[in-house]
């Protein structure tokens, strides 16, 4: 992010950009200065920017802001204008934080957050207060589910969705057992859930769990059980510096030869620099993919990196279609944010052009869309092919599925 | 209430003008529903805050696990709280009491066996274990916490004053639980049992030998502690409707213990000042940039170096330590 | 247990405790001998990784990385001392506390400003960077044996500088009687200087010689301070020996933990050190 204003009320997004030498480059910073009727339209952006998940909370709002600027600063014909809050990863101040953005700054559209503790304080909030809210990370699965509200819609993935396909992935390779490694927390659990009950469909045999506290990284005790063990593969599932350690470990303890390693997307997503060789080969499973060939992945990819000198990641995906589906719900009810009816309805009904490819939206509103299957090549997730065509999330719970 | 000689007028005028001002506050910003919720959650952690500087500021004991009782109360309101009515206050407020008086007994019990940095690492020790088994168990909510869907509803034989879902009854409720811990730790300080403790942070040794029983009266003020830190921990979580692992977490040990020595340990209103300043700061700074948490260390270290008492002593010199209280 | 195993997971026991020994020697040194409780202890072995990942890719050799990373740590440890930490000598420990504390969030913050936020790896030196086949389906890295003989290297190194040398000496003076040691014409504020960097510079090490192995990424150096903490406190204040002792048992609980008992396996560290602390009030050995 080239701006740092946090929380400034007035600023719009033209003039907070206005130091991003990034976005004044492609031009959009030139739009006439009309006198917008209607007051501005506030956006909270609230996600960390600060701790372990810093990168991804400026992935997200820097492809959000993308998207906005694209066209041309206003959504539904009101301008739009940020107010940005660090929430730390912090679930303690959860929903401190989510109560600041919407009952003092009174943000019009809550968008966030990565983390799902904090999360949990955010939809509470959403809910209590019926603003419309856009989550473009946390899967979390009761957020569409026990959870799930007319005015809170998600432009990730539920924890669930992301690995659920791979089971049947393993099965194709000829995997009839493995061992499952992850943290102890809550999403882990989640996706542990979702691919047992994928793996186990198809007949595979779970023959070991096993579990780290979060968010120790010393592997290497499981790891040799492992190799004691001998399963026909693992699966896992780790993110940031925790997967990069898990995943170097995993080839130097001599097992990636011999013992094939699983995962979903994030045990390789935003990490491949740093494992290095190690990755290599890799197969997991997300919802987004390198060398996808869709003309909006494309022209998004080029728009990303020339703003902000940076390769968009799937957080950025997310973030940039958090916006779209801002802009769907807002341009169908002409910019007026009261009709929440009319907004909701039409994000029910759209069908988002992603970079990741087309996706619908649940009637828990959790996107329906394609799960690929990718492959680590160089420092890239190459797309291999479809492994699940447009999966829903099974929303349990959620009285509106 | 002023005017208690052991504490510098100017510090009791700050408090008095800070509490008249929370007081009147929801007339004029009752609609201003963040800062009512904000002036709440401070009061909160001061209550939090006063409970920890019984045992740093006046018993000498430094627990760096005192939020251990804070997350247990949250989580005893939560277990008690049906989904769809709210629990009753009178018996979810004494299991939560209860549950943090038996918790501190048995915990201090072992853990004042030990002194010094070795009393810090243990109560660290039993806080952690408490953590873990929170956030491991997923009857509890795991590491995603769970809601308390319904605030506890306070009735007398069936007669319900206000209900605590109205902010501006419940702000008062707090504000006045406030007020009484305040009290309450006052006239205990005051109290035969306050010196003898004040005596013990002095100088066990000395009255050990003059015939106090310093280990029973030690826990005595540990369970007190642990008591009160539970009330501050039922308030918080039925204000914000959910508990989570956090609330049991080092890092909200650790908040408590920056309030308690930035507003200036052994002062019965620096706690308050600690939390309100920390607050206020971390709101301010939140709001200015992304890089707050830069800011927010400087001032902490340039608290250190300038105001060597804590931020109490702004308000008039006095000795470290309450020995001359009451 | 199959005994193979049984003897592998001792040597991952092992690597680890050494690896926390390093660590936290440089903690119970500081804390031993100046009286100073060092939060952002943490906060050094995170800057040590990340200067291992720059100066690895600036100067292209780990060693000459690892020469060059302990020089500006001894340096910042000089110039902390100098500037902040001398304060501190006659304050509570709580002060410590807090302005250490204020370290931390000012370190982190310095951290995401240079480095950014992202994951970074730093490749194991070339002719290191191979693993020996232990069991059909395991095999071990060799980098992580060089870095258990290093730490032990360090270990005796540092045991041989305060039991034999004359500096250690008047360390182990110093730590017993500050006025005594400075009315005979010892310079005890350029011991204290040496001291403290030389515990930052410890930390720090240890972050550069892991980085290969444990990747580098913001937040890493909380998830070290408290488990260092329990190490010197099992170990007993100050006690050199007793850290390595006592990192050893947490390496041990560790490891076992996770694969015997792993509902529990967050807690071992705790309960080990609660377990010491009923028994031995003041650590296993307490400093003579």
């Amino acid at each position: 992010m080239n701006d740092n204003n946090v929380s400034s009320k007035r600023r719009s997004l033209l003039k907070g950009a206005a130091g991003a030498a990034g976005l004044a480059a492609t031009g959009i910073l030139h739009a006439p200065a009309v006198i917008a009727q209607p007051a501005r339209l506030k956006v909270g952006l609230m996600l960390p920017y600060t701790g372990t998940y810093a990168a991804l909370g400026n992935a997200i709002t820097n492809a959000f802001k993308l998207y906005i600027a694209e066209k041309g600063g206003k959504v539904g014909g009101r301008e739009i204008e940020y107010v940005v809050l660090d929430d730390e990863s912090e679930p303690a101040k959860g929903v401190d934080n989510a109560n600041r953005i919407v009952n003092r700054d009174k943000v019009d559209v809550l968008v966030g957050t990565v983390h799902s503790g904090v999360q949990a304080g955010m939809v509470k909030v959403s809910r209590e207060s019926g603003v419309l809210s856009i989550i473009p990370n946390a899967g979390f699965g009761a957020a569409t589910g026990q959870l799930c509200a007319p005015n809170i819609f998600r432009s990730s993935f539920s924890n669930w969705q992301t690995i659920h396909p791979l089971g049947k992935v393993m099965m194709e390779k000829g995997h009839k057992s493995c061992v499952w490694i992850s943290w102890k927390y809550a999403a882990g659990e989640e996706m542990f859930g979702g691919f047992k009950e994928g793996y186990e469909k198809v007949g595979g045999k779970i023959v070991k769990e096993m579990w780290l506290p979060f968010p120790n990284v010393e592997f290497q005790a499981l790891l040799t059980e492992i190799a004691a063990a001998k399963p026909d593969a693992v699966a896992c599932f780790f993110a940031g510096g925790g997967a990069v350690k898990f995943v170097k470990d995993y080839d130097a303890a001599g097992l990636k030869g011999k013992i094939p390693l699983y995962g979903n997307g994030f045990v390789t997503d935003g990490t491949l620099q740093a494992q290095g060789s190690s990755a290599q080969g890799l197969l997991t499973t997300l919802h987004y993919a390198d060398g996808l060939e869709f003309p909006k992945d494309k022209t998004f990819r080029l728009a990303y990196a020339k703003a902000y000198k940076l390769q968009p990641d799937v957080y950025a995906v997310q973030g940039y279609d958090a916006a779209q589906m801002l802009d769907v719900g807002l341009s169908a009810a002409k910019g007026d944010i009261k009709a929440q009816k009319q907004i909701v309805a039409a994000i029910e009904k759209a069908t988002i052009d992603s970079p990741r490819g087309r996706f619908t939206i649940s009637r828990a509103h959790n996107p329906v869309q394609d799960i690929y299957l990718r492959q680590v090549v160089g420092e890239s997730n190459k797309f291999v092919g479809i492994a699940w065509k447009n999966l829903s999330d099974p929303a349990r719970g959620c009285s509106m599925a | 209430m002023a005017m208690h000689d052991a504490q510098p007028r100017a510090l009791a005028l700050v408090l008095v003008i800070g509490l008249a001002g929370l007081a009147v506050f929801p007339i004029f910003g009752a609609d201003e529903k963040f800062y009512m919720q904000f002036l709440a959650k401070v009061m909160v952690m001061a209550i939090f805050a006063m409970s920890l500087d019984l045992l740093i500021g006046y018993g000498g004991l430094v627990s760096l696990g005192h939020a251990m009782y804070f997350g247990l109360a949250g989580y005893t309101l939560m277990s008690l709280t049906p989904e769809y009515e709210g629990a009753s206050l009178w018996i979810s407020l004494a299991a939560a009491l209860g549950v943090c008086a038996l918790a501190a007994l048995v915990v201090g019990l072992l853990v004042l066996r030990t002194s010094g940095i070795y009393f810090i690492m243990v109560t660290l020790a039993f806080a952690q274990m408490a953590y873990y088994v929170v956030h491991d168990s997923k009857y509890l909510g795991g590491s995603d916490g769970k809601y308390v869907y319904v605030k506890p509803v306070l009735s007398f034989f069936g007669w319900q004053p206000f209900s605590l879902d109205k902010l501006a009854a419940f702000y008062y409720v707090i504000l006045g639980t406030l007020a009484g811990v305040y009290f309450l730790l006052r006239l205990l300080l005051a109290s035969p049992f306050g010196h003898v403790l004040v005596g013990i942070k002095a100088n066990e040794h000395r009255m050990r030998s003059l015939g106090f029983p310093t280990f029973s009266y030690k826990l005595v003020a540990f369970v007190i502690a642990g008591v009160l830190a539970g009330l501050a921990g039922y308030l918080a979580a039925a204000l914000d409707g959910l508990v989570n692992p956090e609330l049991l977490s080092w890092h909200q040990s650790g908040q408590a213990l920056m309030m308690v020595i930035l507003g200036g340990m052994g002062t019965p209103a620096g706690p308050i000042l600690g939390a309100g300043a920390l607050k206020l700061l971390e709101l301010l700074l939140t709001s200015w940039t992304k890089h707050w948490q830069l800011l927010l260390g400087l001032f902490i270290v340039l608290v250190v170096l300038v105001f060597p008492n804590g931020l109490a002593s702004l308000f008039g010199k006095r000795k470290r330590g309450g020995a001359e209280h009451g | 247990m199959d005994p193979a195993i049984f003897l592998i997971q001792l040597l991952n026991s092992l690597q680890y405790g050494l690896l926390l020994f390093l660590v936290a020697s440089g903690l119970t040194l500081i804390f031993g001998i100046m009286g100073i409780i060092n939060l952002a202890h943490g906060s050094f072995y995170m800057i040590g990784a990340y200067l291992a990942f720059s100066l690895t890719a600036a100067v292209g050799n780990f060693w000459l990385a690892l020469f060059l990373g302990v020089l500006l740590s001894v340096a910042l440890g000089l110039a902390l001392e100098w500037l902040l930490i001398q304060r501190l000598y006659h304050r509570d420990h709580l002060y410590q506390v807090l302005l250490t504390y204020g370290l931390i969030l000012i370190f982190e913050e310095a951290r995401s400003l240079i480095w950014g936020d992202d994951v970074h790896g730093v490749q194991v030196p070339e002719f290191l960077n191979f693993s020996i086949p232990l069991t059909e389906t395991l095999s071990y890295q060799v980098y992580r044996v060089v870095m258990s003989g290093i730490c032990l290297l360090l270990a005796a190194a540092m045991y041989f500088l305060i039991q034999r040398t004359r500096l250690g000496m008047m360390i182990r003076a110093g730590a017993t009687n500050r006025e005594m040691v400075q009315a005979l014409g010892i310079n005890i504020g350029l011991l204290y200087r040496l001291v403290f960097a030389l515990g930052i510079a410890l930390a720090a090490f240890a972050g550069m010689l892991g980085s290969p192995i444990s990747s580098v990424y913001p937040g890493m150096g909380n998830q070290v301070l408290i488990v260092s903490f329990v190490v010197v406190v099992i170990g007993g204040i100050g006690s050199v020996r007793g850290a390595l002792v006592a990192a050893l048992l947490i390496g041990i609980a560790d490891t076992f933990g996770k694969v015997l008992v792993p509902q529990i396996a967050g807690m071992t560290a705790y309960l080990l050190m609660a377990a010491v602390l009923l028994w031995r009030p003041e650590g296993l050995f307490k400093r003579a």
